[in-house]
């Protein structure tokens, strides 16, 4: 296992269509489940205004900003227009052992 | 007292931002995760019903207005028809530039375009400045959408009520942005990227709001005008504002917690109708993703961390008419709402080196 490869939480720790914070080195990512059971990690705040996105709702591909419906694509990033225009970092995921691995920068 | 500057590019923005008031942690109650999932769930259904609703009541009193039209009997469909255009169009433009009021993206930006065009707020602008006001509810320097300065200007309120400083002034916005121009204030809140949008927005709408002008003069009648257009969103506008103006009206400014800041009015299910339940105002600026249709659920579950609500618009008044008539001398008195003796307590303080926040 490369060293970058950070467990984030138990694959079981997420509901189906979710989203968890997790906080590693002073930073703050999302770590999400899909509908179809696969595993996805973005910066955990979103980029217009700071806010968790671990608050926000999760559907079908996207993740919502609690706060001003700012609405990314979790999968890839990208934002999907007003008030967000600044897309979101994301990292590759996988699950080993029942945990979720995120590889950090 | 000195005068407080409200305006975004004076001194008082430089105040909030140094206080730590810009970027604030705010009060939050503690709500399960799987609960807030539930709240803020979308649903098509109710808005769709609603919209039907709304549709039929604008055919229903458009089509008595034109019937009755030279009689006295005109009046009361076109009474309802204006509360229709210039009143119950505000919760729709709100709720769905939320993006909460349908499930269907296109179905709330469809009616967000429909009904911004109606109340007069530009879409690209005020989509921003909404999400302002949303971050810096009621901070001075900070929120364009603050209505009740102070000291109050009692004279431009009771204006509010029939349009007629709002409406010129947005038609006036608008000419700015048609020719390619934001206000410094509006710079301070719409990315670069999005003035293009709202010049081309701009055009379009002043372009729509000639036409019942030409229509009038084409038909020799005053008809077209009472129907789309500037004069709807005026003698519609003041139900608008007597909802409005329950908001945020005579509560304190400058605090980061909407329980002092914000106001819940109990309402009958007309008035509801009309304002898609933003009667719920603290629980809506705490979650503000939680649709119109789940407000009443949050606010029960919310109910024991929150202020008693007003059990109607008429307490609610007698509170904010005395609170501006005071604030005309005494600027710096506020409405200090009582918090349940159990409740979560106030924001204490801002982040960092900052100053408190006045608890009100």
């Amino acid at each position: 296992m490369s060293s970058n490869w950070i467990e984030a939480c138990a694959a079981d720790a997420i509901e189906q269509e979710d989203v968890i914070r997790f906080d590693h080195g002073g930073r703050t990512f999302a770590i999400y489940r899909s509908a179809e059971d696969d595993y996805f990690a973005t910066d955990g705040l979103c980029t217009h205004e700071q806010v968790h996105l671990a608050d926000g709702l999760v559907m079908d591909d996207i993740i919502e900003c609690p706060m001003h419906n700012g609405r990314f694509n979790y999968r890839t990033g990208e934002a999907k227009g007003a008030p967000v225009c600044v897309n979101l970092q994301t990292y590759p995921v996988k699950v080993e052992a029942g945990k979720v691995l995120v590889q950090l920068d | 007292m000195p005068l407080r500057d409200y305006s975004l590019i004076g001194p008082e923005a430089e105040k909030a931002v140094q206080k730590g008031l810009a970027a604030g942690a705010w009060y939050r109650p503690d709500i399960p995760r799987w609960q807030m999932k539930d709240l803020m769930q979308r649903r098509d259904g109710p808005a769709i019903r609603d919209t039907m609703l709304w549709i039929a009541l604008f055919i229903l009193s458009g089509a008595g207005g034109f019937y009755f039209w030279g009689t006295w009997w005109c009046v009361p469909f076109l009474f309802c028809y204006g509360v229709l255009y210039g009143s119950s169009t505000d919760s729709r433009w709100h709720e769905c530039g939320h993006g909460t009021a349908f499930k269907t993206r296109w179905m709330n930006d469809a009616v967000y375009h429909i009904a911004s065009f109606m109340i007069m707020r530009e879409p690209v602008i005020w989509r921003w400045s909404h999400a302002r006001h949303h971050t810096n509810t009621i901070i001075v320097g900070r929120d364009p959408e603050i209505v009740a300065t102070r000291p109050p200007n009692l004279f431009q309120i009771y204006l509010y009520f029939f349009g007629i400083t709002t409406v010129p002034k947005a038609l006036q916005k608008m000419a700015i942005h048609a020719m390619g121009r934001l206000t410094e204030e509006e710079k301070t809140f719409v990315p670069e990227s999005e003035w293009s949008k709202a010049y081309v927005i701009a055009r379009i709408h002043l372009g729509i709001h000639a036409l019942p002008f030409a229509l009038a003069i084409h038909f020799g009648s005053w008809l077209p005008l009472m129907y789309f257009g500037v004069l709807p969103t005026m003698y519609g506008a003041w139900l608008g504002v007597y909802f409005g103006l329950t908001q945020h009206a005579g509560l304190a400014e400058d605090v980061l917690d909407h329980r002092l800041n914000s106001r819940t009015v109990h309402m009958n299910p007309i008035f509801r109708f009309v304002y898609w339940n933003m009667n719920y105002h603290i629980e809506h600026h705490i979650f503000p993703m939680v649709p119109y249709h789940a407000l009443p659920k949050l606010h029960a579950i919310m109910a024991p961390d929150l202020p008693k609500p007003y059990p109607g618009t008429i307490a609610a008044y007698r509170d904010i008419i005395g609170a501006l008539l005071r604030q005309r001398t005494d600027p710096a008195w506020t409405i200090e709402p009582e918090l349940p003796a159990l409740a979560k307590p106030c924001q204490p303080a801002v982040p960092g080196n900052a100053t408190p926040a006045p608890a009100a």
